[in-house]
């Protein structure tokens, strides 16, 4: 897995312009970027590292920041927050680089009317890493620019002035950045910005307090949930309880007469219902007849049948040296993992407000462009009249990169001429999530004479995760033959074994699946590295020596190599059962972030309980080290309940639970009393970190409980055999 | 028909079509509070918590009509900027929240837990905080749970010692 800087992105084309706003002259720092590679060399980085690079347009004007008469900075973020600490991160490297202070900097969510939204989305984990050259660059830019007119107006040298928290001062005189952009008509525009040196900065690499904290903890209205329009009403749409449903007819006669009911919507793919409160829109709803045509009535051992390695069309995506021969002696063992639900806490929803031949959209999403361009369509507006005000994400874990809710919303507002809000029950949320696909993964080994791997295999099969996605490009899976999602963690990170492979299988699933935090990484780490702990047992050898002496010398592979040195370290990891209590040991890398874990682990009553996991990271330069923690506690407790806890199934063609406790997941009750994060730097700049973490878990749980009672859980969620 | 209760110290009256309509609905779409959250209207995730006369009450499954001549207390009567409560004050010390949609409804369940058991152990917290954060942030609300009772604690002091 070849590693590049992010250098490959510079400013290539600029313009600014100087716009009198209310009462003062803001300036309007527009920037566009394009890559310096061509577009096949960053493919193949994408493709390479699974990275998500960050791509705008590059023909449109953009908004980065805005300067207003209080001199403190608006800075519109192009990605947005759903909890993973962008905001923060982006807000720290801009206000090094423009020299204000933490509370001088005020981000936003950069609405599409701006120009500047990230054309593909916000996700895989890259959010930092790809604005970290780009962000500053812009930043320096508007810091250069600011200094000459403060030059100009103040008549002193350029290199006799400084900076201090947005107050440019020399020759005994001062201006504010306010001050500064007062009355410009043409700014001077430098070529290329001058970054600072590293150890200048004061915020970036420090422990700074999320910029969204004190709005989340005094409850302020900023999520998609929470918008509110004049004169808004609501909205609610039918939709089937069953896989595969298609729509024939709807008899809305009883729903027309509910109390409440504005108007009903019968479009060819979906039927609506506009009233005066969501309750009366709800109750409308459920009075609708509507009749399904049910192609089939499946069952989740339907399922699992198909999702069986051998079925579907296979991809050899890494190999080195010979294949395994059925008649040759290996170790083969078969892993499993369920359909997975994001059920992040808010639902999906979102408020369209459509007048004449425009349209406003406030919606937590992942893909702002995505969005705008499918309301347009539908509409038939030109995608200039659609402006998509992204909102805070109550989570948002890939569930937020499909947003049709946006259009039908677009469309029953259109119908009523008023803005309408809808948003998903948690049933709907339940049956129909674009879920995290079943897996099924047969992993083969062999050992030398001396306990060590000569064969390596990892034969994995998966819906789609990134296939069928209006992120990836059409063009794309052909080339690459495999899906870029589901392979995430797929990959053999033993390079030093003489033989391996892996071979990925695609099967087309009668449900909708798509990305799920980590995509293909928690299940693929889950049986790769279950697999390779039993490997160690058998060959007798320490877990964590097995690992090291057979991982590569690449650059990323000795990142590895020490962020599973540091774990086992900092943990303390021994083989041996202490009060109790095991140790379960795995790592792994992704999009270019090695990762290690240490689970400690008990049985109380039958019970799983993981009291402590320790996690060493190495996210490369941290922006803010606070929240790499908080990112990486959270794919513990995330992880551990999808792996301890979390599993849909299908009766009849219906998708179930339909609620949360049915749907069971981690409770406070079950969450580790301790994790501990180390943090490694193994490269100078910022690398992935929102997902990383959730590789490691599930296998470092599982070896545990092989150590605690002999027994190789190879199934998500974990259950122990029942006693008698 | 016309519902009266204290919302945040304030008197309200609320006409309402049907008096089993949750709580929550009232809240957040008459009276405009968008603190209080909605998760899945089954009291299944606690989103929706705030406190009716210091008891936390999942209101998405709470009928408006129990809440008549109650003390309703959302997050935004919980604490304000220049005074936190202590539960909020300790969220921003541990830096708790994620995403932040979970937040309010387990700050209002810590606010209610404190009322009853000031300074819980790791088990009553185990026991009576029960609702679903999916950002998995447990491992700091459990630290900031037990720096407000502290918070809280010290703060009873000076007010039993100003008296
Ligand atoms: S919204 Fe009330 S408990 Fe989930
Ligand atoms: S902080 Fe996101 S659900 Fe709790």
């Amino acid at each position: 897995m070849a590693e590049e800087d992010n250098h490959s992105k510079q400013v290539s084309r600029r313009k600014f312009l100087v716009r009198g706003g209310l009462g003062t002259i803001g300036v309007l720092a527009i920037g566009t970027y394009i890559f310096r590679n061509n577009i096949r060399r960053e493919l193949l980085r994408m493709v390479n590292t699974l990275e998500m690079p960050y791509a705008d347009n590059t023909d449109k004007p953009m908004i980065w920041f805005e300067v207003t008469s209080e001199n403190t900075i608006l800075l519109h973020s192009p990605k947005v927050e759903m909890g993973q600490g962008t905001f923060t991160g982006i807000a720290q490297m801009a206000a090094d680089e423009l020299s204000v202070s933490m509370d001088q900097i005020y981000v936003v969510h950069a609405a599409s009317a701006t120009g500047n939204v990230d054309s593909v989305a916000t996700g895989g984990s890259t959010s930092i890493a790809s604005l970290w050259q780009p962000l500053r660059e812009l930043a320096a830019l508007l810091r250069e620019m600011l200094l000459e007119e403060a030059a100009r107006k103040m008549n002193v040298a350029v290199n006799q002035l400084t900076i201090e928290d947005g107050v440019i001062s020399g020759g005994g005189k001062s201006l504010t950045y306010a001050q500064t952009t007062e009355g410009v008509e043409e700014w001077k525009v430098p070529d290329k910005p001058v970054l600072k040196n590293l150890k200048e900065y004061k915020y970036v690499g420090k422990p700074i307090a999320r910029v969204d904290l004190k709005a989340k903890v005094y409850g302020d209205p900023i999520f998609g949930m929470d918008v509110q329009m004049p004169g808004m009403l609501y909205g609610a749409v039918v939709r089937p309880t069953k896989i595969g449903a298609s729509f024939i007819s709807a008899d809305t006669t009883d729903a027309e007469n509910m109390p409440g009911v504005v108007k009903i919507i019968s479009e060819d793919d979906f039927v609506g219902v506009v009233a005066h409160s969501m309750i009366e829109a709800e109750n409308a709803k459920e009075a609708i007849k509507v009749t399904w045509e049910i192609s089939n009535e499946i069952n989740t051992g339907a399922i699992i049948e198909m999702m069986t390695v051998g079925n579907g069309k296979s991809t050899v995506i890494q190999k080195s040296g010979e294949a395994l021969e059925v008649e040759d002696d290996f170790v083969s063992l078969e892993f499993r993992s369920p359909i997975g639900a994001h059920a992040q806490i808010e639902p999906n929803g979102v408020v369209a407000s459509v007048e004449g031949d425009s349209a406003i959209i406030k919606i937590s999403t992942q893909v702002i462009g995505i969005t705008r361009k499918e309301v347009a369509k539908r509409l038939g507006f030109d995608v200039e009249k659609v402006n998509v005000v992204p909102t805070y994400l109550g989570g948002g874990f890939g569930r937020r990169l499909h947003t049709p809710h946006a259009v039908q919303a677009a469309v029953m507002s259109k119908a009523v001429g008023k803005p309408v809000k809808y948003f998903f029950t948690r049933k709907e949320e339940f049956q129909h999530d674009m879920f995290r696909p079943p897996t099924h993964h047969v992993v083969k080994g062999k050992l030398s004479t001396e306990g060590w791997l000569t064969d390596l295999e990892h034969h994995f099969v998966s819906g789609d995760v990134g296939n069928n996605s209006a992120l990836i490009p059409g063009f794309l899976p052909p080339i690459i033959g495999a899906d870029i999602g589901a392979i995430r963690g797929g990959f053999i990170q033993y390079t030093k074994v003489p033989n391996y492979r892996s071979v990925y299988w695609h099967v087309d699933l009668p449900f909708a699946t798509s990305w799920w935090r980590s995509l293909g990484l928690l299940a693929n780490t889950f049986a790769m590295e279950s697999f390779i702990d039993e490997m160690a047992l058998k060959a007798g050898k320490d877990a964590v020596d097995f690992r090291l002496q057979q991982i590569g010398d690449e650059v990323i592979d000795v990142r590895l190599k020490n962020v599973i040195k540091a774990a086992a370290e900092k943990a303390n990891y021994s083989e041996e059962i202490t009060n109790g209590r095991a140790m379960g040991f795995a790592a792994s890398i992704d999009a270019g972030t090695p990762c290690a874990q240490v689970a400690e682990v008990s049985i109380v009553d039958n019970e799983i309980v993981v009291h402590k996991v320790t996690v060493s990271l190495d996210p490369g330069l941290a922006v803010n080290p606070d929240q790499i923690r908080a990112q990486c506690e959270g794919c513990v407790i995330m992880g551990l309940s999808a792996v301890l806890y979390e599993q849909m199934f299908i009766e009849n063609g219906e998708l179930l639970p339909t609620i949360y406790g049915p749907y069971q997941m981690a409770l406070m009750k079950n969450a580790p009393k301790e994790i501990d994060v180390i943090l490694l730097q193994g490269k100078d700049t910022p690398g992935a970190v929102g997902e990383p973490p959730l590789g490691p878990i599930g296998a470092a749980i599982a070896n545990a409980v092989r150590r605690l009672t002999g027994e190789r859980l190879a199934e998500l969620p974990l259950k122990l055999p029942k006693t008698t | 028909m016309e519902i009266s209760f204290t919302v945040n110290g304030t008197s309200q009256s609320v006409e309402v079509a049907d008096e089993n309509t949750p709580l929550l609905w009232v809240i957040r779409d008459v009276l405009d509070l968008k603190g209080t959250k909605f998760g899945c209207g089954k009291a299944a995730c606690g989103a929706c918590t705030l406190l009716v006369d210091g008891e936390a009450v999942r209101s998405c499954s709470y009928p408006v009509k129990f809440a008549i001549g109650k003390k309703i207390t959302t997050i935004e009567g919980l604490g304000t900027q220049d005074n936190p409560h202590p539960v909020q004050q300790a969220w921003i010390d541990e830096v708790v929240p994620q995403c932040g949609y979970c937040q309010p409804g387990f700050m209002m369940a810590t606010a209610a837990l404190l009322n009853k058991v000031p300074n819980p152990t790791d088990d009553d917290i185990d026991e009576n905080i029960i609702n679903i954060c999916r950002c998995g942030t447990y491992y700091r609300m459990r630290k900031a749970i037990h720096k407000a009772a502290k918070l809280r604690a010290e703060s009873e002091m000076n007010i039993s010692e100003k008296v």
